[in-house]
């Protein structure tokens, strides 16, 4: 979408989407954190909109921000004149969707909460549940390619 | 009223935005980020570090302020002790991060991209951290 450098080993890369949309979700969550004084995770944000976590913001603020990730995707999406990714079909979405809500609950947290704003405070914690859920992130998709399993048609 | 919900609603419109720019929105970018063993994608560290490159900043801006612009304190986590319970929990997440390619923001971010799909996957997430709560009593 935005022009700019390429990777010439990876001519599928979009290098500089990346950096701009890393830009944004730091400032996303910059925001969160100067202006409420809280942790832009969304995993938490979605257990506390839905009454799944008692702790955290206020639930309106909760749904406020959970509002806004469509509201905020769907001018992107416009802006790039539409998107069409593939998504898995039903059975490995239930799936990848029990495993990604089991886990955040007792892992405290996601790719946002500790990947982005737990790693850049240095937290230990964040530090190692960010290394823990890339490797098994890897090694997922390294078996399920190994063995032949296709989830994006 | 204003002053306490618009933060939120900015900070996730401008989350969302930058998910779907940077790809996150779209489980074959994602996937391939994970797939370093076959053929890599490296977008997603583009996005990783240009978050927690101004993250970074953020929390050096924290460290003189008293309180937040529109809260009276700051309500931040502050263990750090390393637990099974971290590890398996965030284990658990990379598999299904892994299998679909979405993440709990992108899976609802994408609801205005893939409705059908997306809604599938949060609403098993919900039903995942429900289950965690059903299990344990209250979180």
């Amino acid at each position: 979408m935005i022009a700019g450098f390429t990777l010439s080993a990876f001519p599928d890369a979009a290098p500089m989407d990346g950096l701009f949309g890393g830009i944004l979700i730091g400032l996303a969550a910059a925001l969160m954190l100067l202006g409420a004084g809280r942790i832009a995770g969304v995993s938490g944000i979605a257990a506390r909109a839905t009454g799944i976590s008692d702790s955290g913001m206020s639930t309106s603020s909760a749904w406020m921000f959970l509002i806004g990730l469509p509201v905020g995707a769907a001018i992107v999406a416009i802006a790039s004149g539409g998107m069409e990714p593939s998504f898995a079909s039903p059975v490995f979405l239930i799936v990848a969707g029990l495993l990604v809500g089991v886990g955040t609950r007792l892992g405290s947290g996601c790719t946002s909460g500790h990947g982005v704003c737990g790693v850049s405070r240095l937290s230990q914690r964040s530090i190692v549940a960010t290394l823990t859920f890339m490797a098994a992130g890897i090694a997922t998709v390294a078996i399920m390619n190994a063995a032949g399993l296709e989830v994006l048609p | 009223m204003m002053r306490r919900l618009l933060p939120p609603l900015v900070s996730g419109s401008l989350f969302g935005a930058g998910l779907a720019l940077g790809g996150m929105t779209d489980p074959a970018r994602v996937r391939g980020f994970l797939d370093i063993f076959g053929d890599w994608d490296p977008t997603l560290a583009f996005v990783m570090g240009g978050a927690v490159i101004v993250m970074a900043i953020a929390w050096r801006f924290r460290e003189h302020m008293a309180h937040p612009l529109f809260a009276e304190k700051f309500s931040l986590p502050d263990r750090s002790d390393l637990t099974g319970r971290l590890i398996g929990g965030s284990a658990l997440f990379g598999v299904g991060w892994g299998i679909a390619g979405l993440c709990p923001g992108p899976g609802i971010a994408a609801l205005v991209i893939e409705p059908a799909s997306a809604a599938i996957f949060v609403v098993s997430m919900l039903a995942g951290m429900f289950l965690v709560r059903l299990v344990e009593g209250n979180a």
